[in-house]
């Protein structure tokens, strides 16, 4: 922070009398004060008031306390954090798709119904599914649709009884709070010792709960980052009880160019645009979780749809009796869609093919590099990422938070941490395609350094970050009595 | 090799010899041939950033009339927006960073969440606020869930008949697979009849009541009673609102609601084809822990410094999985950052100044449709910036006429009726102009 000042609270920099806005004169007759005094706020209204350059040196001084995918190596578990391309913010940004209304003649936008037309066909080429709704806003979001399609379905067959969601224990948090949003039962599926689904443990699930099960979630690669290998034999095994395979398309990165979940007979799924498709994760969204279905469950999708007819593109809203319902007003997150599209034309089928192979490198190259002072719990390939199990010298104290911790003072975002919950240390780390071998080098680097450091100097790393703007926070203070508002903090 | 991708050959080499296998196509050996791709995609060869731009310039040009001057709402605004709000969000220290998981480094979008939350909470009146939601419609559907939570037995929840038919069926979807009952109060000149509410309310097993203000048809109910009457049956009342109107009308809080949610789009947010907006989320202190999604709160560093985390993870789902308090686990943080920098700009005054430029502009624009004789106002009733309107023509014609001329001719009801809405954006011509195409088309036509 170069200046204290800005580091205050908006509220904290406002002087009664100050603006940073200008508007038109108005020179309409009417005003609101002709409403009833009954529907007009009484309550002042104590937002800030401030010229225009202290809101810019505000925001940018607050800028300079975060940590983008722009300012240094994120190696983020699951959360797939590339580079999000200069051009496609360029493209979003353009007036023909900023200044849309969603409710405007479909003669008036065919180019935006166009473009989601063209993306749901090739979010449906890249994953073997027969047709995509990108209402969704989010992956959890995704998923919830995604639940909700086989809900559906399952009960335009009469087959009510379904009401349990086969879910890994490794499976991503999300998983089993949509299934219990969306009305169902979660019943946790063990993994093994080598880390993969207990086909064992499924199958005694299958032959006990068989007629109740109305899906099995699963995110292939897992958590773990591996691949699991028994998915044909699984999705066997889930499709002969008669329920369907829902594919968290979460971990989706490594297997572009390699495999389609379609292919691996998922019947529902979603993608995250955020994630495999390099859309900016900013701060927490706006995301994008599009769900796509195999043939025959498209009646379920959600409405509105974009209709193709004879190279016409209409929305359509009603007449689909079987359709689950609605999960948004219009179209969910466009301006996230029109970057994804953007992305998928610049690297073109050619390069899309390279993704997964070189993501999958890149974690396998830093996985070697540091398994003789981390401790990895299951060898073998990974994929797109994989977690270690803290440092392979347990003697010292140190714990997986203090190497995150202490990351951050080497100038790197933190790896994912204590996520899955499958080991006591978990560190879960993605390094995607884009990343060098120069910086996977200087990154492997600080990881033996911390390793070292562990031994020698254990204080200096538990007492890690040292050189960031603030140090470690007191999260049970936050909770115990929440101050979540400026004004609640006045009356401290 | 390609622009995002740094591999040199080199490279290649080395890497595969510390993995310890020959080729890229190595690392996928423990996956089945059977589910393998071996074909190319059907997608189209890698376009340079030239041709890209000659793509999206051709598409942006056969666009005719584009961008339309709109004269419509619905759930989306043109409000129009200060330069410096574009340009903070684009900064890629907010753009390209994750949810603030890692507090020492993420202290820019948690300080920016919590000043969000506080302006919420000043513009709704309500004692707190989220990091914010998807948009209106789930934020609705949320607090449906929340006040279904909430109750001990009660599994209904009523919807009035002048919420946003949009947001209700969101509303309805989220309710049939949670396992919540839905009631649909009637509505009566284009408010909530009051009396079928009251019948509702009385047949008890209401969990929460979901009204609108200003409405669907953009009418200023008066909640005068409500909140008492749906309290004394122990449920919840939400109050959806458009933000930006709350600068200048009676706030959820001042209505008596537990929970407040809408749209904050309305804050200059772009309309970008319906997304990304912005929902929001606001509460009594007593109902915090019961809230869905990310919260921000103050507290302190080892070094004593003031400091902001994000709080309450015990509600959320990587901790509590399937007993979360919903399943989300973002927000849509850029966007409440867009807000938060708007709010800031604009101020109390600037917020109220666009609410009086927005009102007077539909009341112009209401008095100049009446004049020319083809349109009345479908309801006695107040509103601030849109309203609805009957039509002695047919509608489908006037809007195609009027996007043929570069207007949005409002949004169509029924076969009759157009619903209108004016934003500060819009100039005084503007509405003149606008007036003047429908006197043309109707002459044409005649």
């Amino acid at each position: 922070m170069n200046n204290r000042l800005y580091g205050n609270l908006i509220f904290e920099l406002s002087r009664k009398g100050r603006q940073g806005y200008t508007l038109p004169r108005n020179t309409y007759g009417s005003h609101t004060d002709e409403l009833p005094a009954s529907l007009r706020r009484q309550a002042a209204l104590k937002l800030p008031e401030c010229d225009e350059l202290t809101v810019v040196r505000h925001y940018t001084n607050l800028s300079h306390d975060n940590f983008g995918v722009n300012d240094g190596f994120y190696p983020l578990g699951s959360c797939t954090m590339k580079y999000n391309p200069v051009i496609d913010e360029e493209i979003a940004a353009l007036e023909a798709f900023a200044a849309l209304h969603p409710l405007q003649p479909a003669d008036t936008c065919q180019h935006a119904l166009g473009l989601y037309y063209a993306l749901q066909q090739s979010l449906a080429e890249l994953t073997g599914m027969k047709e995509f709704t990108l209402n969704p806003c989010a992956g959890a979001h995704g998923e919830l649709t995604g639940l909700m399609v086989i809900r559906a379905y399952h009960q335009s067959r009469g087959d009510e009884a379904r009401t349990k969601v086969l879910i890994p224990d490794s499976a991503h948090g999300t998983n089993p709070a949509s299934a219990a949003v969306c009305g169902l039962e979660v019943v946790e599926v063990k993994s093994g010792p080598d880390g993969l689904v207990d086909v064992a443990d499924l199958e005694r699930l299958i032959s006990e709960q068989g007629p109740s099960i109305a899906a099995m979630m699963m995110t292939n690669p897992n958590t773990l980052g591996i691949f699991e290998h028994d998915i044909p034999l699984i999705t066997q095994m889930v499709h002969r009880c008669g329920a369907l395979m829902y594919y968290d398309g979460a971990n989706l990165n490594p297997l572009l160019g390699v495999c389609r979940p379609g292919d691996m007979g998922f019947d529902v799924m979603h993608v995250n645009l955020h994630k495999t498709f390099s859309t900016p994760h900013g701060g927490g969204g706006p995301g994008s979780g599009p769900v796509g279905v195999r043939e025959g469950l498209e009646p379920f999708l959600p409405t509105p749809r974009v209709v193709e007819r004879a190279g016409t593109y209409s929305v359509e809203t009603g007449d689909y009796e079987q359709s689950l319902g609605s999960v948004g007003c219009f179209f969910g997150n466009f301006g996230v869609m029109v970057r994804a599209y953007a992305y998928i034309l610049s690297l073109g089928r050619e390069n899309v093919r390279m993704v997964g192979p070189l993501a999958t490198l890149n974690a396998n190259y830093v996985k070697e590099s540091l398994r003789d002072v981390y401790e990895l719990p299951i060898g073998g390939l990974c994929k797109h990422e994989f977690v270690f199990d803290g440092l392979k010298d347990k003697s010292t104290g140190v714990t997986t938070m203090d190497v995150a911790k202490r990351l951050l003072d080497y100038g790197y975002h933190a790896p994912t941490i204590y996520f899955p919950l499958l080991f006591h240390e978990s560190l879960m780390i993605e390094p995607t395609e884009n990343e060098s071998l120069d910086t996977l080098d200087a990154f492997i680097q600080v990881m033996r350094r911390i390793a070292d450091e562990a031994k020698t100097d254990p204080e200096r790393v538990k007492a890690a970050p040292l050189t960031t703007p603030i140090g470690r926070v007191d999260d049970v203070l936050a909770a115990r009595q929440p101050v979540v508002t400026f004004k609640q903090m006045s009356h401290e | 090799m390609y622009k995002y991708f740094p591999h040199t050959e080199e490279d290649l080499q080395l890497m595969l010899r510390r993995v310890g296998v020959r080729s890229l196509d190595d690392l996928y050996a423990d996956i089945p041939e059977a589910v393998r791709f071996r074909r190319e995609y059907n997608l189209p060869e890698a376009m340079s950033e030239v041709e890209l731009r000659q793509l999206f310039s051709e598409v942006s040009r056969s666009m005719q009339n584009a961008p339309l001057t709109v004269f419509a709402g619905a759930g989306v605004y043109d409000h129009y927006a200060p330069s410096v709000v574009q340009h903070i969000i684009g900064r890629s220290e907010f753009l390209t960073s994750y949810t603030p998981y890692q507090a020492e480094v993420s202290q820019g979008t948690l300080h920016y969440i919590f000043e969000y939350q506080s302006m919420m909470a000043e513009l709704t009146g309500m004692d707190v606020s989220n990091a914010s939601m998807y948009d209106g419609a789930t934020a609705t559907a949320e607090a449906a869930l929340m006040a279904f939570a909430s109750a001990k037995k009660a599994d209904t929840v009523l919807l009035s008949g002048t919420l946003d038919p949009k947001v209700a069926r969101v509303v309805e979807t989220y309710a049939k697979y949670h396992g919540i009952r839905i009631g649909k109060v009637a509505a009566r000149d284009g408010v909530t009849d009051r009396e079928d509410l009251s019948r509702r309310l009385q047949a008890g097993g209401i969990a929460g009541v979901i009204v609108q203000a200003p409405n669907y048809y953009g009418i200023v109910e008066d909640f005068s009673g409500l909140s008492d009457e749906v309290h004394a049956q122990k449920a919840l009342l939400v109050i959806n609102s458009v933000a930006a109107d709350l600068a200048v009308l009676k706030t959820p809080a001042e209505w008596g609601a537990d929970i407040a949610v809408g749209d904050a789009q309305s804050l200059g947010i772009p309309m970008s084809f319906g997304g990304p907006g912005l929902g929001y989320m606001c509460c009594t202190e007593k109902l915090i822990r019961k809230m869905p999604g990310r919260i921000v709160g103050l507290t302190r560093d080892n070094r004593g410094q003031r400091a902001f985390v994000l709080t309450l993870q015990a509600r959320e789902q990587h901790i509590r999985r399937q007993k979360a308090t919903s399943n989300i686990c973002s927000n849509q943080s850029l966007m409440a950052l867009y807000v938060t920098v708007y709010m800031s700009l604009m101020g109390p005054k600037g917020l109220r100044e666009a609410a009086e430029l927005s009102y007077g502009g539909a009341h112009y624009l209401c008095e100049q449709l009446q004049q020319t004789g083809y349109f009345r106002p479908c309801y006695d009733q107040p509103y601030l910036n849109e309203f609805c309107m009957r039509y002695d023509g047919d509608v489908d014609a006037l809007q195609a006429g009027c996007a043929d001329e570069g207007f949005m001719a409002g949004v169509k009801l029924d076969e009759h009726t157009v619903m209108f809405a004016v934003t500060e954006k819009r100039t005084r011509d503007e509405i003149d102009d606008f007036v003047d195409t429908i006197k043309q088309i109707r002459e044409e036509q005649a």
